[in-house]
């Protein structure tokens, strides 16, 4: 079964349609990456995947089922994934309180609350952050609750957007490790959206390039980089595309 | 200095009536002010509808209410020959509150719609995304507003408790029963006792002070940034 079937999706702000998408299918247990030029609609994409926003037209289906459904259906197909912004909100209060919180809007005993926190922040390298304030972590740290927010829930997919913008190399590598290692122990699909080709190139099994609210390809990523079908997404990835 | 120990061994009891009955008014005023003004501002701050523009607009003119033009609508509200006139409230407490609340409101829920508007997508995504429903994330954007929020009911009351016009109209500075600090300082002034208004404006600062640091007491996040 996919994960995502996107049929004849529309969406537009105002007069302006942002994405305009005939047919996309996205699988199970994969990583992929979006690349597009700014204001390709790569945001966008993940908003309506995540059911923060809904098609002005078309359809959505999350595991074989229609999104346009009950706000209960909604909220029960949303629980079950999870976004990371380019720039992640931290609640005012600790990093265990913010890891806490997606658990604790699902009513999770507090026993395990604790053990799937503790479990998560580790899983990050940020055990030792959790009595922290979350508003005095840096950049890289800020990032990282933000995925241990988001893994707590064990999500069955993880939507990134440019996780590692204006990160330094090591928060960088981290980061990615951390993707890595949520889909290999558990199972976590990840769609990510980021404007670094070498990091779609070490860790998506699948890419999308994103242009002017269309999929121009969708290649599994050594065919993406080697071998692209289309005369964009060549242009794309020798720069030498004008928009 | 000599008339203000005077002053305060022989009048000390009146000294902490006006003190009482202005914390009291203010206070009340505030806190009716907020209650409405807060989820006023925290719907404003969230919504998207038609004249919400237009709407801020006149919150925001009603923010710099003149007191004195506050007290006046209070006042033909409760006179005699106006609309409430049978409440017999005129020159009470209770009419005091009514003029400062009408300062207080638009200042709570201009202030507390700025903070929330300010990061309210950011912060209603976040909770939405984390599996909040619309009543959790709307709640979750009112709790993280809360340092712009408390600081509109600080305003609020320090706007209410520092006037003097309003309560002058509608309280009439009646010893015993309407006197508080500003409108105490503004006859003692008229009356030539410089030393003792400066001495009651003292106190006036000193209160809001106090107000002020025991709100703030616990709300670290003012200081976490």
């Amino acid at each position: 079964m996919k994960l995502f079937e996107m049929t004849n999706v529309i969406k537009k702000y105002g007069s302006r349609t942002v994405l305009n998408v005939p047919q996309l299918q996205l699988g199970q247990d994969l990583i992929y990456a979006i690349l597009g030029p700014n204001g390709a609609g790569k945001t966008t994409l993940l908003r309506l995947l995540n059911l923060l926003t809904a098609p002005d037209s078309g359809q959505l289906k999350f595991m074989g089922v229609d999104t346009a459904a009950s706000e209960a259906t909604r909220l029960a197909m949303s629980r079950q994934m999870c976004m990371v912004f380019q720039k992640p909100y931290m609640f005012r209060t600790s990093v265990y309180n913010n890891v806490a919180y997606g658990l604790k809007l699902r009513k999770t005993g507090a026993r395990e609350i604790r053990k799937r926190v503790m479990e998560a922040l580790d899983f990050v390298g940020m055990a030792s952050f959790a009595a922290r304030h979350a508003f005095k972590l840096s950049g890289g740290e800020t990032q990282r609750v933000a995925l241990a927010r988001a893994l707590a829930l064990r999500p069955r997919v993880l939507l990134l957007d440019e996780p590692t913008a204006n990160l330094d190399p090591a928060s960088v590598q981290a980061i990615e490790r951390i993707i890595r290692n949520s889909r290999d122990q558990y199972g976590t699909s990840v769609i990510m959206v980021t404007h670094n080709l070498f990091q779609a190139k070490r860790i998506a099994d699948q890419t999308i390039l994103l242009f002017d609210g269309q999929v121009v390809e969708q290649q599994a990523t050594n065919v993406f980089f080697t071998a692209p079908k289309d005369e964009r997404t060549r242009r794309f990835l020798d720069g030498t595309m004008v928009y | 200095m000599e008339t203000l120990s005077s002053f305060w061994l022989i009048q000390k009891a009146e000294m902490l009536e006006i003190v009482r009955l202005s914390l009291a008014v203010s206070g009340s005023a505030t806190i009716l002010g907020s209650l409405v003004g807060v989820p006023l501002g925290a719907w404003m701050g969230m919504s998207d509808f038609t004249g919400k523009k237009l709407l801020l607009r006149l919150i925001y003119t009603l923010m710099a209410l003149p007191p004195v033009l506050a007290g006046l609508v209070v006042y033909l509200l409760l006179s005699r020959s106006g609309p409430l006139g049978a409440w017999e409230l005129l020159f009470t407490p209770p009419a005091m509150v009514a003029a400062q609340f009408l300062l207080v409101t638009p200042i709570v829920t201009g202030l507390s719609a700025a903070a929330i508007a300010a990061k309210e997508r950011l912060i209603y995504d976040n909770a939405r995304s984390l599996g909040a429903n619309r009543r959790q994330a709307m709640w979750a954007v009112v709790r993280e507003s809360r340092t712009g929020i408390i600081s509109g009911v600080m305003t609020g009351f320090g706007r209410a408790f520092a006037e003097v016009g309003a309560v002058m109209l509608v309280g009439g500075n009646i010893r015993h029963q309407t006197r508080v600090l500003t409108t105490a300082i503004v006859m003692e002034t008229r009356q030539g006792n410089f030393e003792l208004a400066v001495a009651l404006g003292v106190i006036l600062l000193v209160l809001s002070f106090l107000v002020s640091s025991v709100v703030l007491l616990n709300a670290d996040e003012f200081t976490a940034t």
